[in-house]
């Protein structure tokens, strides 16, 4: 596959995560601010980004399974994940926290648990297709020779 | 101090309208001008503090104020800003490397920017930096409740690059 095509490819994958909603504007955001100085600068992000969802996740977990629901506490991690995403571009868990929060508000316990399987789901779907994104962008001369060898997506 | 309230309805990101209500202090006269402490050579990078208990919004923030040939200076919570600041200790207040613009997130833990802002406005020496208030909840009591206390700006997070081109305008406006 040479390096048209991959380039095709990536730009392809891309526009697909922002029509099926994934990633909304506030992703563009983030790539604009990447540069030749700053040529991490968008993986660094959105690696932080999963380090803190995976973190926040399992206190919502935990949370979730005690005798008396402190829903505050749930309340303030629902609160910092859809922070997080909102801030990257990450559309359909920010959606999902908000629905979340509504349930934290009502008290409902049975509302919080569904949202916190769907958030985990969002959130696996968006993880899962960043990584791919990454894989498929544009690569140096060193790891073209690498991808060359991959299926990709 | 003269002021000019001055509403904005800016487009954001296609999903609907915001408002932001801020107040232009002119800068020149009585105590609304920059006082000579704070005063930075023209052509200076302006120094930023940005106060987020959030990484990923202070890694953001900063990579925008960056990009605008800002200097920049992150605080983890209002505690670390108080400290950074010296605010409280007379003797110390504003002498830390002038800062020229202040920008912190509204829900934090422990002390949150409101009270941030108030600490900073009861500062002799810091209360004429200007001071800008970000929070992801578009709260409208909220926001008068900050502009009320003295904060020049709030906005509407995630930052984008347009929010901090309207940011640069303020600190360049304060600088004259």
């Amino acid at each position: 596959m040479d390096l048209v095509q991959l380039q095709r490819q990536f730009v392809d994958y891309k526009t697909s995560l922002y029509h099926e909603g994934f990633l909304d504007e506030q992703f563009t955001q983030l790539q604009e601010l990447q540069d030749e100085n700053n040529p991490d600068f968008v993986v660094e992000v959105v690696s932080l980004f999963f380090e803190d969802s995976e973190r926040l996740l399992n206190e919502l977990a935990r949370a979730l399974e005690q005798q008396n629901i402190d829903y505050k506490r749930i309340d303030a991690h629902v609160h910092q994940l859809k922070g997080s995403s909102s801030s990257i571009g990450a559309q359909r868990v920010q959606k999902v926290c908000i629905a979340f929060r509504n349930y934290c508000e009502e008290q409902n316990v049975e509302g919080c648990l569904k949202c916190l399987q769907q958030v985990r789901h969002e959130y696996s779907l968006v993880k899962t297709k960043l990584e791919s994104l990454f894989q498929v962008r544009l690569p140096c001369r060193r790891e073209i020779f690498f991808l060359s060898k991959k299926v990709l997506p | 101090m003269k002021s000019q309230l001055s509403n904005h309805l800016t487009k954001k990101g296609g999903q609907g309208y915001y408002l932001t209500l801020h107040r232009m202090l002119s800068c020149g006269g009585g105590s609304g001008h920059c006082s000579k402490d704070m005063a930075v050579e023209l052509g200076d990078e302006p120094h930023v503090l940005v106060v987020d208990d959030s990484l990923i919004d202070r890694k953001l923030v900063e990579r925008l104020l960056k990009n605008s040939s800002c200097k920049v200076t992150t605080a983890e919570n209002a505690l670390r800003a108080v400290e950074y600041l010296r605010l409280g200790n007379d003797t110390l207040e504003g002498t830390v490397s002038e800062v020229n613009m202040i920008i912190t997130d509204y829900c934090m833990p422990g002390m949150t920017g409101y009270e941030l802002l108030k600490k900073i406005k009861e500062s002799s020496v810091l209360k004429e930096v200007p001071v800008v208030i970000m929070s992801s909840e578009n709260i409208p009591t909220r926001i008068s409740q900050c502009l009320e206390e003295g904060a020049k700006m709030f906005m509407l997070k995630p930052l984008k690059r347009s929010d901090v081109k309207q940011l640069k305008w303020h600190l360049m406006k304060c600088r004259n």
